[in-house]
């Protein structure tokens, strides 16, 4: 009972990673129907400024850590939506209105470069950060078995959530998310009320980018260690839990993202760990047979 | 440049020599005429006389080949509309459309749908949404006014019961007339309307020409209107203008161009004087590229 609270926890703050960048991927495939695989390298990039913030400013002990991990935080989701916004600019806006094939090919293609680029500028070799945030409480004990939950996680799941209502305030309350919404519908119909369509998707490309980024920062104080390469299955699995979810629902990316990461950490609890990103990628595959349109998505109407 | 609409003789949308060509094919041949506000201006003619493209040309999904389209904005003065991107043509020039196939945000509430066409206005006021989010006033103010100015359309159109539900699963004449007034909260001041009256019952029919007119006297906007319903054409209309095989017939007041020969011809063909009510060929899609975008 103990050790399933334990793996119920971590799994929980893990799948907070998962669900923050699945609402980029679910977002934009809404807004312009295409699957942005370079979102994963925006997340690494996340990481990456969070990381140089913390190690530049030089704090990693002391009573001086809050200040660390808020500038760390607040500078890693002004600087990452850059990569967002450039990436819609450069790589995808041109091709709008040409063949899927084409925008999917462009995406696999700044996958490559995205993780290149950090390479030549960072080097090849993994990054630490030591461990700034220690500690917790123990909330159980039973059979020599301690679970804990460190403010490490408890922090995760605050700023999870955190971000989660908040945005979908705005895509619900603001005139920005009517304006999603809108384009989502009908890009034309949108553009005649008014609507600035490339900037609104734009905007969506900058909002996706701004949450993967915080789950930057949390999978480096989780696991104080990234390199350039760490995008692609973190990205891969909450390109999983998007589909999981329903690929274009908001509520679906959270749901998803957080049940990819109970499935992973209940699998390596239970079984191996050796085989937890196979668990996760069955999961896919499972879902891609039997609910192609995932568990809250909705069933693509035809438009009239 | 307030005084555009004092000036009788300056034309609220003045089109001149308008032409659109796809390839060899010529959907507007030479188009001209003006559009006064406060007065309905019914565009007519047989399929593909290119009734829709020229709608196109107007809200900028088509750049002409050639041609000048001038709007007068009784505020902002004289905007070209050949050379303006579409959204900017609904936000800066005040020219808003409504289209063949209903084309509401379906899966938006009504009251959302009235909303979103205040977007701009919204979007200033708000900082771009993100200060708007922490509840600043002046974005609270607007969103208000938002409300309020839907909730005085909804009211114009009999929907205020219907606010909450999604449009998509109103009544095909209700969708009509909820298309009509998104278009309004754009605050337009020219109002394109694409076949409006297409299968409407008798009745929905009259309550969209009450309403078309309420707009004519009250909001003083000028209405471009394409009907192939004749007793809307004729009941409400305040000029028209015939356009067949992409040029331009015929131009006048109702009763003029009803006797127009060269209209009667274009609708039935010689040698046949018959009143031209209904007189219709089956319905297609009236532009060459088939779809009305």
């Amino acid at each position: 009972m103990e050790y399933f609270v334990q793996q119920l926890i971590n799994g929980l703050t893990l799948g907070a990673v998962y669900g923050l960048i699945a609402i980029g991927y679910t977002m934009v495939y809404g807004i312009i129907g295409m699957i942005n695989f370079a979102h994963g390298e925006i997340f690494m990039i996340g990481a990456f400024h969070a990381l140089i913030i913390a190690l530049g400013l030089g704090i990693t002990t002391g009573t001086w850590i809050p200040v660390a991990l808020v500038a760390a935080l607040v500078g890693t989701m002004l600087l990452t939506p850059i990569y967002g916004w450039a990436l819609e600019r450069v790589a995808y806006r041109p091709l709008r209105g040409s063949p899927r094939l084409a925008t999917l090919i462009t995406a696999i293609g700044m996958s490559i470069y995205l993780p290149n680029q950090v390479q030549l500028l960072q080097g090849a070799r993994i990054k630490t950060l030591p461990p700034v945030l220690q500690g917790g409480f123990e909330i159980m004990e039973g059979g020599g078995f301690v679970v804990t939950l460190s403010y490490l996680q408890i922090l995760i799941m605050v700023l999870t959530v955190t971000l989660m209502v908040a945005f979908t305030l705005i895509i619900e309350k603001t005139a920005l998310g009517r304006a999603q919404r809108a384009c989502e519908q009908d890009r034309t119909m949108a553009a005649l009320s008014g609507i600035n369509v490339d900037r609104t998707i734009a905007l969506t490309f900058v909002m996706g980018a701004t949450l993967a980024s915080v789950a930057g920062m949390i999978f480096l104080l989780r696991y104080g260690v990234i390199d350039f390469f760490i995008g692609f299955l973190v990205g891969i699995k909450a390109f999983t839990a998007a589909v999981l979810g329903g690929i274009g629902s908001l509520p679906g990316a959270m749901l998803g993202g957080f049940l990819i990461g109970l499935i992973e950490a209940f699998w390596s609890g239970y079984f191996t760990v050796e085989y937890k990103d196979v668990a996760a990628f069955s999961i896919l595959v499972l879902v891609l047979i039997f609910r192609p349109t995932g568990l809250l998505g909705k069933p693509d109407i035809e438009k009239v | 440049m307030t005084d555009a609409c004092t000036h009788p003789q300056t034309p609220l949308l003045h089109v001149e020599h308008l032409t659109m060509r796809f390839g060899g094919l010529v959907a507007a041949d030479d188009v001209s005429f003006k559009a006064q506000d406060r007065k309905i201006t019914a565009i007519i003619g047989p399929n593909g006389a290119g009734k829709t493209t020229l709608f196109n040309c107007l809200t900028g999904f088509y750049a002409p080949t050639s041609g000048r389209l001038e709007l007068n904005h009784p505020t902002r003065g004289e905007c070209l509309l050949e050379r303006m991107e579409g959204h900017r043509i609904a936000r800066d020039a005040g020219v808003a459309r409504t289209f063949q196939n209903i084309r509401l945000f379906a899966r938006m509430t009504v009251l959302e749908n009235l909303i979103v066409a205040q977007h701009n206005r919204l979007m200033r006021a708000s900082g771009f949404s993100f200060l708007g989010l922490l509840g600043f006033k002046r974005y609270v103010d607007a969103e208000t006014q938002a409300v309020e100015l839907a909730r005085y359309w909804l009211d114009r159109i009999g929907l205020t019961e219907r606010a909450d539900w999604e449009a998509g699963n109103l009544p095909y004449g209700d969708q009509r007339r909820l298309e009509v007034a998104r278009a309004m909260c754009t605050e337009p001041v020219l109002l394109c309307l694409d076949e409006p009256a297409a299968g409407l019952n008798p009745r929905e029919s009259a309550d969209l020409n009450r309403l078309l007119t309420f707009i004519r006297d009250e909001h003083s906007i000028g209405l471009l209107l394409i009907e192939h319903d004749m007793s809307v054409v004729m009941g409400i209309s305040d000029h028209i203008v015939v356009l067949d095989y992409g040029r331009k017939i015929a131009d006048g007041t109702p009763r003029a161009v009803r006797n127009d020969p060269a209209v009667i011809r274009a609708y039935l063909g010689d040698e046949n004087d018959e009143e031209n009510d209904n007189a219709m060929p089956p319905k297609v899609t009236a532009d060459p590229k088939g779809g009305d975008v």
